[in-house]
């Protein structure tokens, strides 16, 4: 088990630094001088200077790597130019944010796409199963940032039932788990939790449909089991495999919120990297880049080591 | 003694078994979900293609007097946009860039990916370490992450777009090629190829290739419904077409101004894209039955 723990970290570890050049590279793959990139169009030749000197861009790509590298790893992500405050100060106070209603939506998405997904593999070819995969095939190929307007025209415009856009009555970004808040995560999260959904329904009902085929369970029922008690089984058998499917949706919702935050002005990391790409704001972008992709590199390497905790059987090459 | 030499079952016409592209052809055009969805497609390129000469009216001609006409107005049958443009046409000629910057990134992506995967995969060793090493931190990335990573720091713009999009798909493509290619690899007939003396170039071309492309082809196709989400997404977010170009995702940003007074005209464009993908998806599907390939 450790030796298992200690190869995943140790295979980790090279890809969080490629990611790391990688979005280090954002900058100088950006047409023209990187230093325009990151300085506002009047700014001062002593700044210029001082920022010259500061992302060292005199120097050799390696080196100038190193140096980010190391500021990075010490909280500095550098200075955004829109704002001129801190990135890492802008990009904390925007990923919790972001975090909540991509939990939300995995939550809503995993509950759904199970329920789906095991009437789906118990009732094979059944209506029931026709319907549930047409709901997952739906689920993964609806633009959701379409959905998310086709939601707000429905609930918002039209009915009025619920807020259409922002995070809060007061339209600042703090958030209360109150009745008022919540109204203005209900549509953006229901919106995002249709990719899981789907996903999850999918894994799901291939699980389910695989585990009860196996002859495990004729022998539970041969000894006279009932339906509840194999369900039970089916269930501890999936649910692996399904939390780990789980896991790596809260990450790939976590990276890929930017089109519904921006449908509806949530304020959260893509709400920051919109507002990145309006202002041509690199050291925003890149800053927020790093900071998901890293956190979508640790989870994939969570869910790995705790699949293995809770699945003994798994085997890791 | 010749009825010995030419027993009678010989001289019966071998019936020849079909090809494997024929069968896989066949099963195909006997699934209804997916000749649907094919059918859908076909109609979207066919207007496409077609659109110049079938458009109703002109698509980037601006009337402040005909903004946001509701849909059934006499002369726009599916009403204007914010600037009095008509809807019916836009939406035609939109989807020939729509269904281009779905199409080709998926394309380019077959082609990289798949020649990377495939000569990491036959390679083995040290250069499969190196390369497949590269190919996991791209792919370490969400996809929309790193679509708008790339794109956000190239720039607007379509070519840029392509790219981006291109990249996204190039790590998905080339891991499913590798492990393809490393099974095929490793099975009796290539080790017969090579003990009958056969040149790499010839294995690989003979032996290898016909082996993984159709895999590969399949998980490519089920990747053109995401790639049209993600294209459109793009423009959505300003980092695809310009305007004034007509193409889905960029009228849907534009119309997000008119969900409170034309809500409809303001999700067609939308609802078009959702068309194009679930087809795609449904396609992709029906195609990975026929090929028998386990997803």
């Amino acid at each position: 088990m450790l030796a298992y723990l200690l190869r995943r970290v140790g295979y980790a570890l090279p890809i969080m630094l490629g990611v790391s050049f990688l979005c280090f590279m954002l900058v100088h793959i950006a047409p023209g001088d990187p230093l325009v990139a990151i300085l506002p169009a009047d700014a001062s030749a002593d700044l210029q200077q001082q920022m010259m000197k500061l992302y060292g861009f005199d120097r050799s790509l390696p080196e100038q790597f190193i140096h980010w590298l190391w500021r990075a790893l010490h909280g500095d992500l550098g200075t955004s130019i829109a704002t001129s405050r801190p990135v890492a100060q802008e990009v904390f106070k925007a990923v919790g944010n972001t975090f909540m209603l991509a939990a939300m939506a995995t939550l809503i998405g995993f509950f759904l796409g199970s329920l789906f997904g095991f009437v789906a593999g118990y009732f094979r070819n059944s209506w029931a199963d026709r319907t549930a995969s047409f709901i997952s095939v739906i689920g993964v190929s609806v633009p959701h940032y379409w959905l998310g307007m086709v939601l707000v025209i429905v609930f918002s415009s039209q009915l009025m039932w619920l807020p259409a856009t922002g995070a809060g009555p007061d339209g600042s970004g703090a958030w209360k788990w109150d009745l008022a808040h919540i109204q203005y995560m209900v549509l953006p999260a229901i919106t995002m939790s249709f990719i899981p959904m789907g996903i999850v329904a999918r894994t799901v009902r291939a699980l389910v449909a695989d585990i009860l085929s196996q002859e495990f369970v004729i022998g539970l029922r041969a000894r006279g089991l009932g339906e509840l008690g194999v369900f039970k089984h089916v269930v501890k058998n999936c649910a692996p495999t399904a939390l780990a499917v789980m896991g790596l949706q809260l990450g790939y919702l976590l990276g890929g919120s930017i089109l519904i935050e921006t449908v509806f002005a949530w304020p959260g990391t893509g709400f920051l990297l919109n507002q990145a790409i309006f202002q041509r704001d690199l050291p925003l972008l890149q800053g927020t880049i790093l900071v998901l992709a890293l956190f979508f590199v640790a989870l994939n390497l969570v869910v790995d080591v705790l699949q293995t905790v809770f699945d003994p059987r798994i085997e890791r090459a | 003694m010749s009825a010995v030499l030419n027993p009678p079952i010989l001289t019966k016409p071998v019936q020849r078994s079909r090809s494997h592209g024929a069968n896989v052809l066949r099963r195909l055009v006997r699934n209804p979900v997916a000749m649907t969805a094919a059918a859908v497609i076909a109609l979207l390129v066919l207007v496409a293609i077609l659109a110049p000469w079938i458009m109703p009216a002109d698509p980037f001609a601006t009337s402040m007097f005909k903004r946001l006409r509701p849909i059934g107005t006499p002369g726009f049958p599916l009403g204007t946009d914010e600037l009095g443009r008509d809807m019916l046409s836009r939406l035609m000629l939109g989807g020939r860039l729509s269904l281009f910057m779905g199409i080709a990134p998926v394309l380019m992506a077959f082609v990289i990916g798949g020649g990377i995967g495939i000569l990491a995969g036959y390679a083995g060793g040290r250069v499969n370490t190196v390369v497949m090493r590269c190919i996991d931190v791209l792919y370490a990335f969400p996809s929309v992450l790193l679509a708008i990573a790339l794109s956000g720091a190239l720039g607007a713009g379509i070519t840029n777009a392509l790219i981006s999009l291109t990249v996204v798909f190039v790590p998905q493509i080339a891991r499913i090629a590798e492990s393809v290619t490393t099974q095929v690899r490793r099975s009796d007939y290539v080790d017969a190829a090579r003990a009958s003396g056969a040149p790499a170039f010839t294995i690989v071309r003979r032996h290898v290739l016909g082996n993984v492309v159709g895999p590969i082809f399949v998980y490519s196709t089920s990747l053109i419904s995401v790639s049209m989400i993600l294209a459109s997404g793009l423009s959505f977010l300003g980092l695809g077409v310009k305007p004034p170009q007509p193409e889905w995702g960029l009228m849907l940003n534009t119309l997000r101004t008119a969900i409170y007074s034309q809500p409809w005209i303001a999700a067609l464009p939308g609802a078009l894209i959702f068309v194009t993908s679930v087809s795609f998806n449904m396609l992709a599907d029906g195609l990975r039955s026929a090929m028998e390939v386990k997803s």
